[in-house]
C-alpha cells in the first residue's frame, strides 16, 4: 500500500473530508430510518400471523418507507457526486451482490404498495416483502465488511489486468471472495441490527396488548441479546485478524469511542426495554446504528475502498490473487471529485438537507402514536 | 466472475458492450413507461384536490383519491425501477461513471435530496393523512408531490442533456472536470429538452384521463365522473399539445445547432445542403440513399428560418468536421469528431414521433366533438369512445419514439463528441453476468407489469368511490342529468 496522497489543496482536502462525513451521515440516516422498516419486513412473517396483523405491520411503515429509502438513493448519488471512482469500483465490482440488493429493493417497494390492492396475489407479495427486506438487510453489512477489510483492486502496476482492458481501481476479487468470514460476520451484525430496530419500531407502533405488540417485544428483547453477542464476536475477530492488516488508517481512536457508544446504547435500550418504555427504548436503540456507522467510518478513514494489504493474509485468504495486484487504496483524496464539484454539492446540501429534516418532522409528527383500528380501515 | 464462468466458451462470443446496452435500454424503456404517467397524473391529482378544496363536494374528494391511487400504483413502479437506473451507472457503466462523475453525479444526488424526499414524504401524507391534517395543508401536500416529481425531471434532464450537449467542463482525458456549474447545468439543450419532456408527460396523462372518462361513458356508469375526466383531460390536452409546437421546435433547433449528425440521421440526409423535411421514407444504409417524400429545405427553414441554410450530410459527419469555416452557418458547435448513428432507426423513430403527434391532434378533435355532444345531452358515439379508450397508446409510443431519436441518434457517443459508448462500460462485468441479469430483469419486470396492469384496471373498474363511512362527509346526491353543469365548470383550473 502506498502512502496517502492528499489532493494538494487544503480546501479541497477539507471538502473531501466533509463529504466523507456527509455520506456517513446519509448512510446513517438510511440505517436509522429505513433500518426499522427493513427490520419490520424481515420480522413480518414471524410477528404477524393473521391478515389484520399483517396489515398493521404494513401500516406501521406504509406512509414512511418510501421517504426512508430515499436516504439510500441520496447516499448513492452523493457517493457518485463526491467520489465517482469509488462509486464505479464498488457498484461494478460487487455486481451480483448489488443486483441482489436491487432486486430485493424493487420487490419490496412494490410489495408494500400492492399487497393491499391485490388480494389475489397476496401470498406472492407477502413473500416478496419478506425476501425483499431480507436480502438488502443482509447484504449491506457484507459490503461494509469487505470495504473495511480491503479488497483486491487493480493497481497502476497491474500490467496484465490493464492490458485486458480493466481500469485502475477495478475490483478483481470475484463474487465468492466477498463471502469471507469477516464480511459474513458483518452481514449478520447488520441483519441483527436491522431486525432489532424493526422490532423496536413495531413495539412502538402496535397497539399495547395486541399480539403483534407482544411478539415484537419478545423479538426486541431476543435480538437485543443476539446483537450484543454478535458485536462481541465481531469485535474480537476484527481486533485479532483484521486490524493487524491495517496500514495508514488514521481514525481508529474514534472506532473505540463508537464501540463505547454501542455498549452505552445497548445498556440504555435494555433498561428502557425492561421498564416497558417502547418510545425510549426505540430512541436509545438508535445509538447502535450510530455506533456501527461511526466504527465503520473511523476504521475506513481516509479510505473508501482499501486495497487488501496482503492478499494472501488472514482476512483475505479467500482471495485468489493475481500476482500483479499492487493497487493503491481508493481514498477520499484519490477519489475526490473536483473542488468546484464538491463546493456546488455542499451548497446544494446546505439548501436541501434542512428541508429534508423539516419534511421528516412533518411526516413523523403526522403519523405519531400507535396505529389505531380505524387507521387500518381507512387504509 | 472469471472464477465462475472462465471456462464457458459459449459466453466468450457474447459482446459485453452490446449486452450492457440492451440491459440499459430495456430497463430505461420500462422505467419510462411509468415515470411519464406518474409525473403527468400527479398534476391531475393536484387539480382534482384543488377542485375539492373549493367545492367540498364528496364526489370531488372521491376523484382525488381515485387519481391518487392510480398515481401511487404507477409511481411505486417508477421508484422501484428508478433505483435500477441510479445503480446502473455504477454497475454497468463504471468507466462512464469515472469519466463523468465530476458532472453527472451532482444532479443525481440533487434529484434525490431536493425532489425524491419531497415527493415521497408528501405522497405519504396524501395517501394516509386525509383526516389527520388541515385541508389546506393536504392541498399543499398534493401540489408538493407534483412539484417534487416535476423537479426530479429537471435534475435528471440536466444530467441527460449534459450527455447530449456537454458544456462547462474541461476534458482531462480520463475524466471530464466541471469548470462552470451553471454552464454545465444549463447546457445548450437543458431548457428545450425539459420543456419538451414535461409537456409530453402531461399530454400522456391527459390522454389517460380522457380514456378512463370514455370508458365510464361507454359502460354507462360514473357518468358525471366520465364527463368530468374527458373535460379536464381535453382542456389540459389541448393546452399541452399546442405548447408542444414551440417546445419541439426549440429542441429540434438545438439538435440542428449542436448535434448535426443526429439531425442528418433524423432526415436521412447524406449530402451537404439545405435539410429537407421528409414526410415518410426509407433509408438504405448500404447504398447510402434515402427514398421518400419530403418538403425541400423545410427543416433548414424550421431550424434557421432560411430554406437555404446548409447542414452537413451523413457523408460529412462520418468523419471529423470543423464547423468554423462558416459553410454550415446553422451549426453552432465548433467541431465534430465524426461518427454516425444507426440512420434508419433514427429516421423512422423521428418520423413515427411526428406522425403520432398528428394523431394526437385528431384524437383531441374526436374528444372535443364527443364532449360537445355530452354537453348537449346527446349520446356519444361508441366508435369515438373506443378510439379514446385506446388513445393513450399514441402518446406512450410517441414518447418512446422521441427518446429513441434522442438516445440512438447520439450514438456512437455516450457523451456527445467526448466519450464513446463502447468505452463507458464496466470492464469487470462479464457478458454472462449481464446475460443473467438481463433475463432476471425481463422476468421481474414482466411480473411487475402484469401486477400493475391488473391493479390499475381494477382501480379503474372500481372507479371513484363516494362511500358513507363515518369519517367521510355526508353524501350529497347529484343526479346524472346534472353532468353538463358539473362538467362545464371545470375549465377555470
Amino acid at each position: 500500500m502506498g502512502a496517502i496522497l492528499t489532493t494538494g489543496s487544503a480546501m479541497h482536502d477539507g471538502l473531501a473530508i466533509l463529504w466523507f462525513l456527509l455520506i456517513a451521515v446519509l448512510i446513517l440516516g438510511y440505517f436509522i430510518l429505513d433500518g426499522f422498516d427493513l427490520g419490520a419486513g424481515v420480522l413480518y412473517p414471524f410477528v404477524a400471523k393473521k391478515d389484520n396483523e399483517k396489515a398493521l405491520v404494513r401500516r406501521a411503515i406504509g406512509p414512511l418507507w418510501d421517504g426512508n429509502e430515499v436516504w439510500l438513493l441520496t447516499g448513492g448519488g452523493a457517493l457518485f457526486a463526491a467520489f465517482a471512482p469509488a462509486y464505479a469500483t464498488s457498484f461494478s465490482g460487487f455486481y451480483l451482490a448489488i443486483m441482489l440488493v436491487l432486486f430485493g429493493l424493487i420487490f419490496r417497494a412494490v410489495a408494500v404498495e400492492y399487497r393491499d390492492r391485490d388480494t389475489k396475489w397476496k401470498k406472492f407479495w407477502d413473500g416478496a416483502f419478506f425476501i425483499g427486506s431480507f436480502l438488502p438487510a443482509l447484504l449491506f453489512g457484507a459490503a461494509v465488511g469487505n470495504c473495511i477489510a480491503g479488497v483486491a483492486l487493480v493497481g497502476a502496476g497491474s500490467t496484465a489486468h490493464l492490458a485486458a482492458g480493466l481500469a485502475v481501481g477495478d475490483y478483481v476479487g470475484g463474487f465468492f471472495s466477498l463471502l469471507n468470514p469477516f464480511a459474513l460476520l458483518c452481514a449478520i451484525m447488520g441483519l441483527v441490527a436491522f431486525i432489532t430496530q424493526g422490532a423496536a419500531w413495531l413495539a412502538l407502533k402496535a397497539p399495547v396488548g395486541s399480539e403483534v405488540h407482544q411478539r415484537a417485544v419478545k423479538f426486541r428483547s431476543l435480538f437485543n441479546i443476539i446483537e450484543l453477542v454478535v458485536f462481541v464476536l465481531l469485535s474480537a475477530f476484527f481486533l485479532l485478524f483484521v486490524l493487524p492488516t491495517f496500514d495508514g488508517r488514521s481514525g481508529m481512536l474514534f472506532a473505540y469511542v463508537f464501540a463505547g457508544v454501542f455498549i452505552l446504547g445497548w445498556i440504555v435500550a435494555r433498561l428502557f426495554m425492561n421498564k416497558g418504555n417502547d418510545l425510549m427504548s426505540f430512541l436509545a436503540s438508535n445509538l447502535i446504528p450510530i455506533a456501527l456507522i461511526g466504527i465503520t467510518a473511523a476504521s475506513l478513514f481516509p479510505n473508501l475502498i482499501p486495497a487488501a494489504a496482503n492478499p494472501e493474509g488472514v482476512v483475505t485468504y479467500f482471495f485468489l490473487p493475481g500476482q500483479d495486484i499492487v493497487a493503491d487504496s481508493i481514498t477520499i483524496f484519490s477519489a475526490a471529485n473536483s473542488q468546484l464539484c464538491l463546493t456546488a454539492m455542499t451548497i446544494i446540501t446546505c439548501i436541501g438537507l434542512p428541508l429534508v429534516l423539516v419534511y421528516h418532522v412533518i411526516i413523523y409528527r403526522t403519523f405519531r402514536g400507535r396505529i389505531k383500528e380505524e387507521d387500518l380501515v381507512e387504509y | 466472475m472469471e472464477l465462475l464462468f472462465g471456462g464457458c466458451g459459449v459466453f466468450a462470443a457474447l459482446d459485453a458492450v452490446l449486452l450492457a446496452r440492451i440491459q440499459f435500454a430495456l430497463c430505461v424503456i420500462f422505467h419510462f413507461l411509468f415515470v411519464p404517467l406518474s409525473i403527468g397524473l400527479g398534476l391531475f391529482v393536484a387539480l382534482a384536490e384543488t377542485r375539492y378544496y373549493k367545492t367540498k363536494d364528496p364526489k370531488d374528494r372521491a376523484r382525488t383519491m381515485f387519481w391518487a391511487k392510480i398515481f401511487t400504483t404507477t409511481f411505486v413502479i417508477g421508484v422501484a425501477t428508478g433505483i435500477t437506473m441510479e445503480f446502473s451507472f455504477g454497475t454497468n457503466w463504471a468507466n462512464y461513471s469515472r469519466y463523468v462523475g465530476d458532472i453527472f453525479g451532482a444532479p443525481l444526488a440533487a434529484e434525490a435530496l431536493l425532489s425524491f424526499f419531497l415527493e415521497s414524504v408528501f405522497l405519504g401524507i396524501v395517501l394516509f393523512a386525509r383526516d389527520k391534517i388541515a385541508p389546506k395543508l393536504y392541498l399543499v401536500s398534493a401540489w408538493l408531490v407534483w412539484f417534487g416529481s416535476a423537479l426530479s425531471a429537471l435534475w435528471i434532464l440536466i444530467a441527460n442533456s449534459w450527455m447530449q450537449t456537454p458544456a462547462g467542463y474541461q476534458d482531462l482525458g480520463t475524466k471530464a472536470e466541471i469548470t462552470d456549474f451553471w454552464g454545465a447545468a444549463l447546457n445548450p439543450s437543458t431548457v428545450a429538452r425539459y420543456l419538451h419532456t414535461v409537456d409530453s408527460v402531461i399530454i400522456l396523462a391527459s390522454f389517460c384521463v380522457m380514456a378512463i372518462g370514455a370508458y365510464y361513458l361507454l359502460r354507462k356508469r360514473n357518468l358525471d365522473d366520465g364527463a368530468r375526466f374527458i373535460k379536464t383531460g381535453l382542456t389540459i390536452g389541448i393546452i399541452t399539445v399546442i405548447l408542444m409546437l414551440p417546445f419541439a421546435h426549440m429542441q429540434a433547433t438545438v439538435v440542428a445547432e449542436q448535434q448535426p449528425a443526429k439531425l442528418a440521421a433524423m432526415e436521412g440526409q447524406w449530402e451537404d445542403g439545405p435539410a429537407d423535411m421528409m414526410l415518410f421514407g426509407w433509408v438504405n444504409e448500404e447504398t447510402q440513399t434515402t427514398t421518400g417524400l419530403g418538403i425541400p429545405g423545410f427543416t433548414s427553414f424550421l431550424a434557421s428560418f432560411d430554406t437555404s441554410t446548409v447542414y452537413p450530410g451523413l457523408n460529412t459527419t462520418a468523419n471529423a468536421v470543423d464547423f468554423s469555416s462558416g459553410k454550415y452557418s446553422g451549426v453552432k458547435a465548433d467541431s465534430y469528431k465524426g461518427g454516425n448513428p444507426p440512420v434508419n432507426i433514427t429516421f423512422q423513430a423521428y418520423h413515427l414521433m411526428v406522425a403520432l403527434y398528428a394523431l394526437l391532434i385528431i384524437w383531441l378533435i374526436i374528444a372535443g366533438i364527443t364532449l360537445k355532444g355530452i354537453n348537449k345531452a346527446k349520446k356519444p358515439s361508441k366508435l369515438a369512445l373506443y378510439l379514446m379508450i385506446f388513445g393513450p397508446l399514441i402518446p406512450f409510443l410517441c414518447i418512446q419514439a422521441g427518446w429513441m431519436v434522442a438516445e440512438i441518434g447520439r450514438q456512437p457517443w455516450v457523451v456527445y463528441n467526448l466519450l464513446e459508448t463502447a468505452k463507458g462500460v464496466s470492464p469487470v462485468v462479464s457478458a454472462p453476468e449481464l446475460l443473467i441479469t438481463i433475463v432476471l430483469f425481463v422476468l421481474f419486470y414482466l411480473i411487475l407489469f402484469i401486477a400493475w396492469l391488473r391493479i390499475v384496471l381494477g382501480q379503474i373498474k372500481k372507479g371513484p368511490q363516494v362511500d358513507g363511512k363515518a369519517e367521510a362527509p355526508k353524501v350529497i346526491e347529484i343526479e346524472d342529468a346534472a353532468v353538463p353543469a358539473v362538467a362545464a365548470s371545470e375549465g377555470g383550473e
